[in-house]
């Protein structure tokens, strides 16, 4: 996919100032089971240090919002999750991430294999230039996730409902994947991360080329995955962190700064540059 | 705190701070005035302070138009949020002060008419001036945001409670001395309980501004010293 490598670049960080001794982690007695795990990331493109000993512990079957300003690291620390970083000429990762305990950055393990149990949907919907039906499709026929027709129309029809997307093209599933609305093709391409099975789905500001209502229709659509699916967002909307997230990162200059639950971070932060940042008062 | 990067924001707050001090001080003032009208048997100055009591309900209708349409425009979170609601609780509790002193003022006018003295108006003078006391001091609380300040007025209202337990059975005294003094000693009666009512929604108020400034609410028991709920009337013997 082209979307990692014209991603934008995060700023230089200023690596003259101080930095702090870790990430204010307000704990959740009700925080469900670890699902992935960072100690001490970073990333840099060539000399450039992008993320500063990033560690956090993602939940299982909820729904993490990342947030904070641009260049702030957020979506470079999403995109080592999948290891779609790998693509970016000179990009170095160092540290250990890991999923139910397993490094995913163990030689020995399918790369390709993990990018389908980390599913990934990015900012601009990108449906493949192919059929409703061939853009499911396309993912499990190549890992061999089903036999025969039968078995595939029946991945592709529970991937699209899983997607509330069924209704809307279930008689015209030959047509281009293309020729849907922008909401419409965003459910797609959530469906199509589906259609593998993940795990973990990142999505990178999902809803910020959508209109509000196609914006409302994925903010259910992720109420609903969070039942099954540990889901990872990168948000520029404040609100849309409070509405659809258990809990909440807050990330500045490639550091985090605040991690807690999300009513905590909007209600009461801990720290003043949290604060100023939900509250609009960054300069 | 640094300001907003959106100026309108910061303006619409601190409109919001002016309107609730400007509402502080009407009700400090229809409090002394209602107060003072009792105390002298001014009609007067009683119907004066039943007419001001409308300034106070108008600024309470402003204030909860404003806070609910900065929530629906900045969908404030945190700091700001607290703000806005606490510019909702803090106007309706000073506008139930308001109505306070305003029925103060017309037991002043109910009492007019009573020729004699009643020695009970003098502990209510005292209970009064506690309760202005205590309303100046949450106001300034509320100005400063000051926890410290807000956590005394809170602790403090136990004295009130004692006076009013103290008052309450002085008229019973009075009332089963003379019947004569049954008419005056009630209206008195309800006016020291509506002074008591007006500290309460001061440590309401303190109670807003410990959760304004400190982003959790206040759990604690306040220290309750009215007693009046369970006293009871030793009647004289009859003889027989």
């Amino acid at each position: 996919m082209n979307d990692a490598t014209t991603a934008e670049r995060p700023a230089a960080a200023d690596t003259s100032e101080v930095r702090p001794t870790g990430p204010i982690v307000v704990p959740d007695p009700d925080m469900n089971p670890t699902r992935v795990a960072a100690r001490d990331v970073s990333v840099f493109y060539g000399a450039k240090q992008a993320l500063f000993d990033v560690s956090i512990d993602i939940p299982e079957r909820s729904v993490t919002a990342f947030i904070g300003p641009s260049g702030c690291g957020k979506s470079t620390f999403l995109r080592c999750i999948n290891r779609m970083n790998d693509t970016i000429d000179g990009c170095r990762v160092t540290g250990d991430i890991t999923l139910d305990d397993r490094d995913i950055y163990d030689p020995s393990l399918d790369v390709v294999e993990l990018r389908a149990r980390v599913g990934m949907v990015f900012q601009k919907p990108n449906p493949f230039p192919k059929s409703i039906y061939e853009n499911i499709a396309y993912g499990p026929r190549i890992h061999g996730l089903a036999r025969g027709k039968t078995e595939m129309d029946a991945v592709v029809e529970t991937s699209l409902r899983k997607a509330g997307l069924w209704d809307e093209v279930k008689d015209r599933l030959d047509d281009p994947g293309t020729g849907l609305s922008g909401g419409q093709q965003q459910r797609l391409c959530i469906a199509r991360a589906i259609a593998v099975s993940p795990e973990v789905i990142l999505m990178d500001e999902p809803c910020s080329a959508l209109d509000p209502i196609a914006t409302a229709k994925v903010e259910e659509l992720i109420d609903e995955l969070k039942e099954n699916y540990c889901i990872i967002i990168v948000t520029h909307s404040m609100q849309q962190a409070a509405r659809v997230s258990q809990r909440t990162a807050f990330f500045h200059l490639g550091v985090v700064v605040e991690v807690g639950p999300t009513e905590h971070i909007f209600t009461n932060p801990k720290d003043e540059r949290t604060h100023d940042y939900i509250t609009g008062r960054f300069g | 705190m640094t300001e907003h990067i959106v100026t309108s924001y910061d303006e619409e707050l601190k409109d919001l701070a002016v309107k609730i001090t400007r509402m502080g001080g009407h009700a400090e003032k229809v409090l002394t005035d209602a107060t003072q009208a009792l105390h002298r048997h001014d009609e007067e100055l009683a119907m004066r302070t039943i007419n001001a009591d409308e300034q106070i309900d108008r600024l309470e209708h402003e204030i909860e138009e404003q806070a609910i349409l900065m929530i629906a425009k900045r969908q404030p979170v945190a700091a700001d949020l607290r703000e806005v609601i606490a510019a909702i609780k803090i106007s309706s509790d000073l506008e139930r002060i308001g109505d306070l002193a305003k029925n103060i003022a017309k037991r002043a006018v109910a009492v007019q008419s009573e020729t004699g003295a009643n020695k009970a108006v003098l502990g209510i003078d005292h209970m009064s001036r506690t309760a202005s006391e205590q309303l100046k001091d949450v106001l300034d609380a509320f100005t400063q945001r000051d926890v410290d300040k807000a956590m005394k007025v809170w602790h403090r209202d136990s004295e009130l409670d004692a006076m009013y337990t103290s008052i309450f059975r002085e008229l019973l005294t009075y009332m089963m001395e003379d019947t004569r003094n049954i008419t005056y000693s009630t209206h008195l009666l309800f006016a020291a309980k509506n002074i008591e009512r007006i500290g309460d929604h001061a440590t309401n108020i303190a109670e807003t501004i410990f959760y304004l400034a400190k982003g959790e609410p206040l759990r604690d028991e306040r220290p309750k010293q009215d007693a009046s709920s369970f006293t009871r009337a030793d009647y004289p013997q009859s003889d027989d």
